[in-house]
This record gives C-alpha cells, structure tokens and sequence, in this order.
C-alpha cells in the first residue's frame, strides 16, 4: 500500500493549498467587483424605469431612489397619457417597419447565400467579396443619394421608403452569415435531392432554409434590432406621420427636463419588446454575434 | 444591438483550437467550423449560372441602387456646391478641414477612436477572466449584455437621466456628492459671517472667521453669525451658551426673528449652528480641532493651557459641493463615451469569453504546476492566445466608433452639442438638420466611408486567406 509520491507532487500539494488559500481571498474580491460592477451596469436601466412609474412632481422633487422608501409613490399616470397623446401610432410604424424589413432581408439573403454557397456561376468568388466590402459601409452614405431617389420614386417620407433602406443595408450581413452556414451543410444532402431531379427552388425551400433555421433565428433577431432601434435612418426618411418611436421620441429631446414624464415612459416601452426577445431568444443572438464577428 | 455589427467579419481559424464554437453560452451548431468545407471541387450535378442570376437578383438590385449607387453619386455630390449646380472641385473637402466646427468634430472622433475601442477592450477581457471564477457568470453576462438589445436612443435617456446636474436628481452626482461629502464634511453654511462693527467679537480673515481677541480656558467664546436666510436654521436647536471649563464656546445666528434681541448675546429664540468645524490656533498652528454640537456649542478636549486664537475655517461657509457638470461643454465627450462603453463591454465581453473557452485548458494548468502566478498565466498564456480575438473585438469597436451618431446626438444638450459633435453628426445636421449643404453632407459621408475603408480592406483580406 505504499505509494511513492512523485517528485512533483509534494510541491503539487503545497501551491495546491497555497493556491487555494489565495483563491478564497482573491475570489472574495473577484466576487464583490463585479458584484459592484452588475450593479453599476443595472443601476441605470433601473432609474429609467423608476423615473417612468413616478409623477413629474416628485421626480423633480427628488431623486428616482427615494421611491424606495415609499413605494405608494408608483403611478401609471405618464403611461396612460402617453398612449393618451397617440404615442401608440408610432409603436406601430415601428412594428410596421420592423416586420416586413426583418422577413424581407432574411428571404432575399437567404436566396443570394444559397447562390454563393451551392450554385457555380462565373465570378462568384469575385462578387462575393463585393458583399464582403459592403459589410462596412456606413448608412450615411446613402442617405442624400436616395433622399433625391426616394423623392423621384414618390417614396420619400413613406414606411415603404424607410422598410426598403434597412433592407438592403442588411443584405451583406445576413448574406454573409447565411452564405457561411449554408457552405457547412453536408454536400450529400444537396446532392442527393438533385440526383431525385428536385428543382433548386425546391432544395431551398425543403431541404436548407429548413436546416438553415439557427442561422436565420440568429440573422433574424439581429435585423430585428438593429431595425426597432433604428434611429437615423427613420430621422431622415420617414415622416411624422409614418414614424417609429425613436423618431417620436426624438423629438421631444429638445426640452429634455420638462419632457421627462413622456421621455421615460416613451424610452422604457420602446426597449420592452427588444429585452424580451433579448430574453427569450439570447442563445441565438450570441450565435449570431459569434458566427458574425469572431469566426 | 443597436448599431450594425460591421466589424472584421470574415470567418477563419484565427480563434485557437476549437474556435468559438464551444462558448459557454452558444450552441454548437455556429457555422464557424463548417464555413471551411471546400467548395472548389467540381460538381457532378448543378444548376445553371442562370439559375444563380435569378436567386441573386433581389439582393443584387437592392444593393446596387441603394448601396454602390450612392457611393457613387455621393463622389460626384461632393464635388458640388450646397445648390448643387455650381462644381466646386475638392472645395467641400478643403472646408472639412479649415472650417473650425468640422475640425472640432474630428477631433471628437479621434479621441472616441483612441478612447473608446481601448477601454471596452479592456474591460471585456477583464470580465471575461474574473466571470471564469464565479458561479453566477451567465447572470453576470446576461446584465453586461443588456444594454445591446436597448435602442441607443433609450440608451442615451437613461444617461441624461444619469448625467443631470442636481444630486437629488441625477444618480451620478448623487453618488459623487455623497462620497465627497464623506471626505471632506461641509456643513455647507453659504453666506454666513460675522457683523462687521468694533463690538462683533471675530472677524473674517481669509474666508475664515476668527476672533479678535486671544481666548483663555474657562472664557466661552461667543461666535455670533448673520447672513443666513432663516429657513436654513428653521429646524436647528436653540443656542445655549457652553458651560465654563476647558476652551469652549458657542457658534449661532445672531438673529431674532422679527427683531428685537440683544446683539452679541445668546438670546432664547437664537438658533444654534450644528455641524461647524471649530479650530483653536496659536502662534498660526492649529492645536486642535472640533465640531459645534446641535445648540451650536463646542468644547475642545486635551488642548494645554494657553491663550489661542478661535478659527472657524473658510469650508464651513462654502456652498455645498454639488456633483460634476457632465454635459457642461468641458466633460461632454467622456461623458457620452461612458455611456458607450456601458452598451459595448457587454458584446466584448462574450466574445473574449467565447476565446477563452477555446483556450486549451492543459496550457494554463501546466503553467500553473510550474509555479506561475495567476498574473503571469494571463499576461503570458492567455493575452497572447487570445489576441486574435482581441484584436477582433477591437477593429470591430474602430469603425462602430467612426460612425458614432446617436449617443452624441441624444445626450449632448443642444447647447453643448458644438463641442460634442463627430463626423456621423455632422453629417446629418449639415444635410438635414437644418445646414442644408448636401455639397458639403456629401463631403463628409465621403470622408466617412474614406475612414473605413482600411478596415474593408481587412476584411476581404482575411477572408481570402481563411478561404484557402
């Protein structure tokens, strides 16, 4: 039964417990920064909400973090007079916005990466890194060029207008995301349907947009935020009667210390539907950001 | 995700070993390890080029007329004028750099491109190795991650409402006024002094108030002070006088309301003054130092015998400290850069965690066993395995800075926006915002896309080579 300890072990032994000692006691410090550190970055988003739920009176009264000590300060009034003042118009040219441009840019995407990822054609490769380059290039850009077209087109100032840019400023994204995730699905699965003579629209539809659905829960969830939390592009295209809440929100920035009873409430509601599909869909969101950055 | 997550998105092995795909947050089906499958091997069945036209046409048609039309008709936009008709040559170009307001907004976007990347960087790696060592890191990294589901417009709200200037409103200088309240205490007694005739007992020299005269042991000192409004001392104690023995005395505000009383003297309806710092000088040295009691009375203990000078110190009569003016022009662009870096730590973060759950776990431990330090693991082992990443993370905070508009936009007050403007700003403001310049609008979108353009370069550079 006796063991020979190797040479190493003894010292093994000894940093393991050292080790252990200076574990506790940095891992309590570990432990209370970022504790401070949650709270720093909790804090904020709280006093928004806190902020929302009290009258204008005592929110110039006091501070959001005295409701605490009385609770019964909590009201819904800056709420229902917001939706009373038609704010509820613009959540949905936002919804109207945000749909249609999130299934718009997955559809076309989809198709395109299917191209780039399982047809030969000549200069794909070449085009292909044209997507690549478009993947930087800021709105700004674009936004004098189809201001004119938009006006040409009868357009400007629509939802139409405002759906159609976010759409093709999200086509090289999700090209790109779709185009690499279709590349890994397995070769034998494509090739089997083309042997039984499927057409190619029918290989998209029931063999890869199927198996595609992570990557395009991933794309879709992106599109969508990145839509919902628009604000430029609504600044300039869309009009006051075609827009989002951001841009109805942003307008009333200007006089920020009295509009903060509409302000609140208006930012609070306006970031709910977003955290909750955050909440809801986070594996997918992370996937995305993954397949889209690290790679 | 608030912002166009247009970094160096080319796929590659870059990431060590495994590469993201084993996070622990993802799933395992991220399309990284399959993007290598090779595609150049001739196929036996395929559609025809034909077919690929008619799967590319949407995506192409809309980027060609939204997208390179643009650049192209913005080249030639820049050339012109405001009206558009008069061709200006580089002239836009030339202003850009002269004009005094589009050089401030450079500058701004030099400082968030040598701030802003750095510091989320940073960050991310740091929460990224201290979440490895507690149990609650997928909460930790769920609250990091938040704010990149929040619209930037909401984003920026909720730091006006961080940033406001009064502390009873604005939780930023609440906290900052709390803490220096505690290091230096001030009982915050604007305005109070004492009345300047032969008769008031002290004087004020140098913003403190001192007594005329040296003051012995067992002679209460009498400190009588006007100037206050009255509501300050509303709910102060009456002053009483100090009882005799040792050096002691009593601060209060000599005033009755609605006149009458006698002056220099501690009447009934006088209000002492709590919480003032009371010095005993002699020879110019303090000898001791102690506070007024809430009837304004005060008592040094342990002082030797001697005659002193009595000093209430300039701190007790300054306005209270009342937090940082952070939107004022000075702190604008570090203070929106904090608010940038709360929405971004996050999204650096997970992905610096994705690379180092790649990391070979053997690596760090055989280091460990050597006898290496935890500080020497990271910044020999770690740091060097993850700088793909880091590097990623990076360039990908580069060109979302570049293009910096809404946070400015939001939380710079229209007063202070001049000094917090960047490019992306400007941009908007001189085309649309009321400058109604497209000529120059053109210039600078231009100027924009001219800045990322290194960052495109890099990015089908890579893709290339992680093709191959």
């Amino acid at each position: 039964m006796t063991t020979l300890t190797e040479p190493g072990s003894a010292q093994r032994i000894e940093r393991g417990l050292l080790g252990r000692v200076a574990d506790r006691v940095g891992g309590g410090v570990v432990q209370v920064v970022l504790v401070l550190v949650a709270v720093f970055w909790l804090v904020p988003t709280l006093g928004l909400l806190v902020v929302s739920l009290r009258g204008e009176a005592q929110n110039n009264a006091s501070g959001w973090w005295t409701l605490f000590t009385k609770p019964a300060e909590i009201t819904f009034q800056n709420y229902s007079s917001l939706l009373a003042a038609g704010f509820s118009s613009s959540f949905w040219n936002t919804v109207l916005i945000t749909v249609p441009a999130t299934v718009l840019v997955i559809g076309i995407a989809a198709m395109a990466a299917y191209a780039f990822a399982w047809i030969e054609f000549p200069g794909r490769d070449a085009v292909f890194l044209v997507v690549i380059a478009l993947l930087v290039v800021p709105v700004q850009i674009a936004l004098i060029p189809i201001a004119k077209l938009y006006g040409f087109l009868g357009i400007f100032g629509s939802i139409t207008g405002v759906v159609l840019f976010h759409v093709a400023f999200g086509l090289p994204f999700a090209i790109f995301l779709l185009r690499n995730f279709f590349v890994g699905i397995p070769r034998e699965l494509l090739e089997a349907a083309r042997m039984d003579g499927a057409q190619e629209w029918r290989i998209f539809a029931t063999v890869v947009f199927p198996l595609a659905k992570p990557a395009i829960a991933s794309l879709g969830i992106f599109q969508f935020l990145w839509v919902w939390n628009d604000l430029l592009v609504a600044l300039v295209f869309a009009d006051t009667e075609n827009q989002p809440m951001t841009k109805a929100l942003q307008s009333q920035m200007r006089q920020f210390g009295t509009n903060v009873d509409i302000l609140a409430p208006g930012a609070f509601l306006s970031l709910i539907i977003p955290l909750v599909l955050f909440f809801g869909f986070q594996r997918y969101f992370v996937q995305g950001l993954l397949a889209g950055s690290v790679k | 995700m608030t912002e166009r997550l247009d970094g160096p998105q080319a796929p590659g092995g870059d990431i060590p070993a495994a590469g993201a795909t084993s996070g622990p947050i993802e799933t395992r089906s991220a399309p990284a390890a399959a993007a290598r499958v090779d595609s150049s091997t001739p196929r036996r069945l395929g559609p025809s080029p034909r077919m690929a036209a008619l799967f590319l046409l949407p995506a192409v048609l809309l980027l060609a007329a939204w997208v390179v039309y643009p650049i192209i008709y913005s080249i030639f936009r820049s050339l012109y004028d405001s009206a558009g008709n008069r061709f200006v040559g580089l002239g836009n170009y030339g202003s850009i750099f002269t004009d005094s307001a589009t050089l401030t907004t450079i500058r701004n976007n030099v400082i968030w491109v040598v701030v802003a990347p750095l510091i989320v960087t940073v960050l991310g790696l740091m929460f990224a190795v201290l979440t490895e060592r507690i149990r609650w890191a997928t909460a930790f990294k769920l609250i990091l991650f938040m704010p990149m589901a929040v619209s930037l417009l909401a984003a920026g709200v909720i730091f006006r409402l961080v940033y406001e200037q009064d502390p009873d409103k604005g939780v930023a200088n609440a906290v900052i006024t709390v803490v220096h309240d505690t290091f230096s205490s001030s009982a915050g007694y604007p305005g109070a002094r004492p009345r300047e005739n032969d008769q008031a007992p002290a004087a004020v020299q140098n913003g403190a108030v001192v007594t005329k005269q040296q003051v012995q042991d067992g002679q209460p000192v009498l400190l009588p002070l006007v100037g206050l409004p009255p509501d300050v001392v509303k709910d102060a104690a009456p002053a009483k006088a100090a009882p005799a023995g040792g050096l002691s005395g009593t601060v209060w505000l000599d005033v009755v309301r609605g006149g009458g009383g006698t002056l220099n003297q501690i009447d009934p309806q006088e209000k002492g003054l709590a919480g003032i710092t009371v010095e005993a000088v002699s020879g110019g040295v303090v000898k001791g130092t102690t506070e007024t009691t809430a009837d304004g009375g005060f008592h040094f203990t342990g002082l030797p015998a001697g005659s002193y000078l009595v000093r209430l110190p300039q701190s007790n009569f300054q306005a209270p400290f009342n937090g940082i003016t952070w939107l004022g022009p000075g702190l604008i662009t570090p203070a929106i850069i904090g608010a940038y870096i709360w929405v971004w730590a996050g999204f650096a973060m997970v992905l610096i965690a994705a690379g180092l759950s790649a990391i070979p776990r053997d690596a760090l431990e055989a280091a460990r066993i050597d006898g290496a330090t935890e500080w020497q693991v990271f910044r020999r082992i770690t740091v060097p395995l993850l700088s793909p990443v880091l590097l990623v993370v990076f360039v990908t905070m580069v060109i979302n800075v570049l293009k910096v508009f809404d946070l400015v936009f939001i939380i710079a007050p229209g007063s202070v926006q001049p000094q917090a403007n960047v490019i992306a700003l400007e941009m908007w403001r001189v085309s649309f915002g009321g400058g109604g310049n497209q000529g120059m609008g053109s210039a600078l979108a231009i100027f924009l896309l001219v800045l990322v353009l290194p960052f495109m370069i890099f990015n089908i550079r890579r893709f290339r080579r992680d093709e191959r």
